[in-house]
């Protein structure tokens, strides 16, 4: 067994810069580099783009990554594992062993986990007695089951221990869990067991830390004048060892700051009750999670206790909830936020003229510029030199969204002088993605995982 | 009593959670963090948030970490993709939290600004 192990996070969602794992390879020492690539509604985009084309539904930034970290991965031994498969983790491998063939790649070994993705199924789940009660409003999924666009489970870290044992290089997930791409390589290079939960605990502490990327070394760190050298941020590296501590650190050189207020910033957030955070592998304390600074750039922590998990699984559902537009118009002064004003009114009354009506409730003005983002907190400025006027409407009828869509513009020469800036053109209807967070018991999901090799 | 902004006493991180949003405060100090305990109550926070949360406030501790835990339910004009706001995410709540002016004892020992 190795005294410890570093796994690093290069990327904290679907859209994160690339010079994350890019660096992270090149950078320093490196034994697992792990990659998030999924959001909340990540999942349903995913689902759209595989309808269009059933050889896509995946992040196709990953391969475009693998292509640029492969060779610094093959010579350092540095395994993947990324939940970038998204609704079709077989595409992702077929377009990942493509190109790493195309490279030369001969021998890497791609492992893919199912086993997530229950849309296909379920309505026969729902038959068998599953309400999918959605844990946010307590509705039942039947009020929306013929709008459903996605559906999958959060799995955990036992079937990527599966693929790394099987000798992958690389694993792609569905739907894995964020914090189990950490755990699993700690359960699999310790050997630690399923039910040694205070383990689990710790790795799926490390793995929270890390999952937004450079979030714990400094990034959206409110003491940010203290951090030094943003642009070249390091992304972070946990050094974990087989009796559950860990450090949290980045590599020597990049720019950031790993202190307690900056892992402890991270630890806070998406936080609900810190005595149960919950998932698949673990019910993680994190009241006792125990920090102290080690050095430059090093945060050591110990301590943490951890509970049997639940028995059942998150399902994330995503349905389609109607449609939104919005958009936005520079006003310059004298007069600003008075003339911003004036053009929302007349966007709304131009419609009401067409017939089109869109409720109160469903409308947006913001004028941005005046405190939106601090409403009622800090007073807003007195007379802005300019503002930015963003304004939405959403709703069901998407004839009406698009014909919203239509009336901002115009303004520019029937509204109040020093209406510009209206370079994105109309806005257009776009569907909205509704969430609906729900339960399913663990036995009635298989996950099936599988290892192939470049040939 | 002096009063001071929450900011030279705490850092804040915030983010979406379902149709509201979370906000961790981590305090400076264990001092700090006693008095931000008594302090920071649910309805202080939920006044000072009274134009954003349209929900009821929720309190979390976690004194290892020197940290409070708040939930603003209904905070985001509806949830995730739903909403329309500029900061769908509630990104920026965890700033709007530091804005808050607080009377602080002469004694609590607030760490100079680096």
């Amino acid at each position: 067994m190795p005294d410890s192990v570093l796994v690093a996070n290069g990327q904290g969602f679907w859209g994160d810069s690339i010079l994350g794992p890019v660096r992270l390879v090149n950078e320093g020492p490196l034994d697992y580099l792990t990659l998030d690539y999924l959001a909340e509604v990540t999942m349903s985009i995913m689902q759209k783009l595989k309808g269009r084309d059933p050889s896509k539904g995946y992040a196709t930034d990953f391969v475009t990554m693998i292509r640029r970290v492969m060779p610094q991965c093959r010579e350092k031994g540095v395994r993947i594992i990324a939940n970038a498969g998204g609704v079709n983790p077989h595409g992702c491998r077929e377009a990942v062993m493509a190109t790493l063939s195309k490279m030369g790649m001969k021998g890497v070994r791609v492992g893919v986990v199912e086993g997530d993705d229950i849309l296909e199924d379920l309505p026969r789940l729902m038959e068998g007695g599953q309400e999918f009660t959605n844990m946010d409003t307590g509705a039942p999924l039947s009020t929306v089951v013929d709008r459903v666009l996605s559906a999958n489970v959060y799995i955990g870290a036992a079937p990527i221990v599966e693929a790394l044992d099987d000798g992958a290089d690389i694993v792609i997930t569905g739907r894995a869990t964020d914090p189990s791409l950490v755990v699993a390589p700690l359960i699999h290079e310790f050997g630690w067991n399923l039910d040694d939960y205070d383990r689990l605990a710790a790795a799926t502490v490390a793995g929270h830390i890390v999952e937004c990327g450079a979030q714990c070394t400094g990034g959206n760190f409110t003491g940010w004048r203290n951090v030094p050298d943003l642009a070249r941020i390091g992304y972070p590296v946990i050094e974990a060892h087989p009796d559950g501590s860990f450090v949290v650190t980045k590599h020597s050189g990049t720019g950031g700051l790993v202190n307690r207020q900056t892992v402890t910033s991270q630890l806070v957030y998406e936080m609900g009750d810190p005595t149960r955070y919950i998932t698949p592998d673990v019910i993680a304390d994190f009241t006792s999670i125990e920090l102290e600074e080690s050095g430059l750039d090093r945060v050591s922590i110990q301590g943490i206790r951890g509970l049997a998990p639940t028995p059942t699984y998150k399902v994330s559902i995503s349905y389609a909830d109607g449609y939104k537009a919005s958009g936005q118009l520079v006003i310059a002064g004298p007069d600003a936020v008075e003339k911003a004003r004036l053009c929302a009114e007349i966007v709304f009354e131009r419609l009401e003229m067409d017939d089109c009506h869109i409720p109160e409730s469903q409308r947006l003005v913001e004028i941005l510029g005046t405190n939106v983002c601090h409403a009622g907190i800090v007073p807003a400025p007195k007379e802005p030199a300019e503002v930015v006027l963003r304004i939405g409407a959403k709703g069901h009828d998407r004839e009406a969204i698009q014909r919203f869509g239509m009336e901002i513009v115009p303004l520019v020469t029937s509204g109040p002088p020093g209406v510009t800036g209206f370079a994105g053109g109309r806005p257009k209807a776009t569907e909205v993605i509704g969430y609906w967070p729900a339960l399913i018991d663990k036995s009635l999901i298989t996950t099936r995982v599988t290892v192939e090799e470049v040939s | 009593m002096p009063r001071v902004s929450l900011s030279r006493l705490a850092y804040a991180r915030s983010g979406d959670k379902g149709a509201g949003s979370n906000v961790g405060v981590v305090a400076l100090t264990p001092e700090i963090y006693e008095f931000l305990k008594k302090s920071l109550t649910v309805s202080r926070v939920k006044e000072h948030f009274s134009k954003i949360c349209m929900g009821p406030v929720e309190r979390y501790e976690a004194p290892n970490l020197l940290a409070l835990n708040f939930i603003l339910h209904d905070s985001l004009g509806g949830g995730g993709s739903q909403s329309l706001k500029s900061d769908a995410q509630g990104k920026t709540h965890g700033l709007g939290m530091l804005y808050m002016e607080l009377d602080v004892p002469d004694d609590l020992g607030i760490p100079d600004a680096e």
